[in-house]
């Protein structure tokens, strides 16, 4: 067997491959759904009915998207850079702690303030959180994938002391949940009586303005440039360290904002459970779209379509809900491989 | 609490060596695969299959070791996705491994669920039964500590010392390392990188599964989703710490496990001025901060996250 790199590709190809991957991954989940002594064509059938077959399972689906999409795009932009961001889980929390601190009672401003307010300082917080595995990354060469998932653990259990401690909500009959956030900072609902929120449109608006500043704008090139090639940036005279810097503020901003909306926008109280994975699940997002900021609108809406849908349909028939994540963890080798057929071919001799 | 009254009290070392015992053979693995030049962050979702396949081999009337071998295939199966995503096609590790930690830990669950669909409270087995071996585990102190736990506590230990040999006093060992260090150099020899990468990786990944399989089959008696609980990230960190040595990683894997215990104690005692979680806590910061300290000295294999493809440079 050997590997040849292609000269160039179809951009139907580039576009098509993903989508294909994410048919193979489902043909491979098919063999699970048989075990479970059900039909698969019926099974994912039920799936996408019940991820967008009423107005009530798709404000639930986009609703499950915009924490995606923010933690999808907090990993795209910082792999773009090579910053290897596997905290997004930490940042995500570090958010919802801010919203939560200033929120539920602390400083009180008229909803049209408080909401940019509770965003703004949940992403400074999220942003300077990821600062110190960078700091680590920079000056002291500790690598950052560990470094950024370990510290996933240790904010868990500062939000674990918080809820069952000082922030413990006495309201709350005995659970382990923090007082909930002010009228004021609860994301207004788009869809009446549907629990699809302002964060949503926030989130799209996120993923507009990130697409537009990597295309388009110098820091943008910069973060390129230094995931492309570091030695080459700085033999360019580019700002290195201030990219870096650069890339960590946003992608721990934009991940601590999924928390900040997943709270003030569907919970209203920080619970152990607010985020059911989305930091780890934002990697996966980012890697479906290639890195791509647009595309990683699509993805996240392809994951949320995943969990809804097996949701509903583990109800239909006996399956268990798990059979989701095995979903998004096939589909997430699926494109790698059909990411690397774009690139290179095989050759069998 | 006197926590200096701890380091002589038998009980506490006991429950160190038991406790270190998954982190060894997870930290063992990564090691292997890590000084052949591939990392693999598949660990923790290797772990997890592990626990889930040993255990499912025991409750479907499996013997015990056959349980082991049977989560040590299910590794290896697992370790060969991963060197034939980044081994054969060159592909991030990083992503890669994160996507079998995924694919580990979820089809874990599901197999349960599938297996088990309607239970609250998980059926229990049979587990390993300490050792009491004659002679030696009479031996003050260390016979308690060391030669009456189960079987695959000392299998761990014994494990340390052949893995040492082999990489550092054998030629297959030379040639594992050279594949880290200098892939080009390896395959002037005549060596097969891929070849020989791909079946570090596979020897890891079983050791991984098995560090899982020891948590359901000899620690606790019963699966429940989730009861790898970070700790082969923990074996992820203990590797640098340990600057790739078979010596120092043990020598890691009981600090860590001794922090554990200590916050365990404390736990029960509950009347500490300090919350529990931060004890928790302690083992995370403490391989964050041993990654700093060691790092400096930037021992990594050099070829590490590094592909190989042939004729390309």
């Amino acid at each position: 067997m050997r590997l040849e790199p292609r000269e160039s590709m179809a951009f139907g190809w580039q576009v098509g491959a993903p989508l294909l991957a994410v048919v193979a991954a489902m043909a491979i989940c098919s063999g699970l759904i048989l075990w479970a002594g059900a039909s698969p064509l019926s099974a994912w059938g039920l799936l996408l009915k019940g991820a967008l077959g009423s107005t009530f399972a798709l404000t639930e689906t986009l609703t499950r998207a915009t924490p995606l999409i923010f933690t999808g795009l907090a990993a795209a932009v910082a792999f773009r850079a090579k910053l290897w961001n596997i905290g997004g889980e930490g940042q995500f929390y570090v958010g919802a702690c801010m919203a939560t601190w200033l929120g539920t009672g602390m400083i009180d401003l008229p909803a049209w303030l408080m909401i940019p307010f509770l965003f703004l300082t949940g992403a400074l917080a999220g942003g300077l959180f990821l600062l110190i595995p960078t700091w680590l990354k920079t000056r002291l060469k500790a690598d950052e994938v560990v470094t950024t998932l370990l510290l996933n653990f240790v904010v868990l259990l500062v939000v674990n002391w918080l809820v069952f401690g000082p922030w413990k909500d006495p309201m709350a009959m005995g659970w382990p949940q923090a007082a909930p956030v002010v009228d004021s900072a609860m994301l207004p609902v788009l869809v009446p009586k549907s629990s699809l929120h302002l964060g949503f449109v926030l989130a799209l608006a996120c993923a507009g303005l990130v697409w537009w500043m990597m295309r388009f704008t110098v820091w943008g090139f910069e973060i390129r440039a230094v995931g492309a090639s570091l030695k080459a940036s700085t033999f360019a005279g580019m700002p290195v360290g201030a990219t870096i810097v650069r890339t960590a503020l946003l992608s721990g901003g934009l991940a601590a904002m999924a928390g900040v909306s997943e709270l003030c926008g569907v919970k209203g109280y920080l619970t152990l459970d607010l985020s059911p994975g989305f930091g780890y699940s934002g990697i996966v997002v980012a890697m479906l779209a290639a890195l791509h900021p647009l595309g990683v609108v699509l993805s996240a809406m392809f994951i949320a379509i995943i969990y809804i849908g097996a949701d509903s349909m583990s109800r239909a028939i006996t399956i268990s809900n798990y059979i989701a994540d095995v979903t998004t963890a096939v589909s997430l080798l699926m494109v790698l491989l059909a990411m690397f057929l774009t690139r290179y071919r095989i050759r069998w001799k | 609490m006197d926590i200096l009254s701890l380091v002589f009290e038998t009980g506490f070392w006991l429950a160190t060596v038991r406790m270190a015992t998954p982190l060894i053979f997870g930290t063992m693995g990564e090691l292997i695969c890590e000084r052949a030049g591939v990392l693999n962050l598949g660990i923790e979702g290797i772990m997890a299959a592990g626990c889930m396949s040993g255990w499912t081999w025991v409750y479907l009337g499996g013997t015990l070791w056959g349980g082991v071998l049977f989560a040590a295939c299910v590794g290896a199966g697992l370790g060969l996705l991963h060197a034939v995503f980044t081994v054969h096609l060159g592909l991030s590790q990083h992503v890669t491994g994160l996507g079998i930690t995924m694919l580990g830990a979820s089809l874990s669950s599901f197999a349960f669920r599938m297996i088990l669909p309607q239970v609250t409270t998980p059926p229990k087995i049979v587990p390993f039964a300490p050792l009491d071996i004659p002679v030696l585990s009479t031996l003050p102190f260390i016979g308690p500590v060391l030669f009456s736990q189960t079987a695959l506590t000392l299998t761990a230990f014994i494990l340390v010392a052949v893995t040492a040999y082999v990489l550092l006093r054998t030629p297959l060992g030379l040639a594992l390392r050279m594949v880290g260090e200098n892939p080009l150099a390896a395959e002037a020899q005549g060596l097969s990188v891929l070849g020989l990468r791909t079946g570090a990786v596979m020897a890891g990944s079983a050791l991984m599964a098995v560090g899982g399989a020891f948590l359901t089959l000899a620690a606790f008696d019963a699966f429940y989703i989730g009861m790898v609980n970070g700790r082969g990230w923990i074996c992820i960190a203990l590797v640098v710490f340990s600057s790739w040595k078979p010596g120092k990683a043990l020598l890691g894997t009981l600090l860590f496990a001794a922090f554990d215990a200590i916050q365990m104690r404390v736990q029960q005692q509950s009347i500490s001025a300090i919350p529990y979680q931060f004890y928790l806590m302690l083992p995370y910061l403490c391989s964050i901060l041993a990654l700093i300290a060691m790092s400096r000295k930037a021992a990594y294999p050099k070829a590490l996250l590094v592909p190989f493809r042939k004729g390309e440079r």
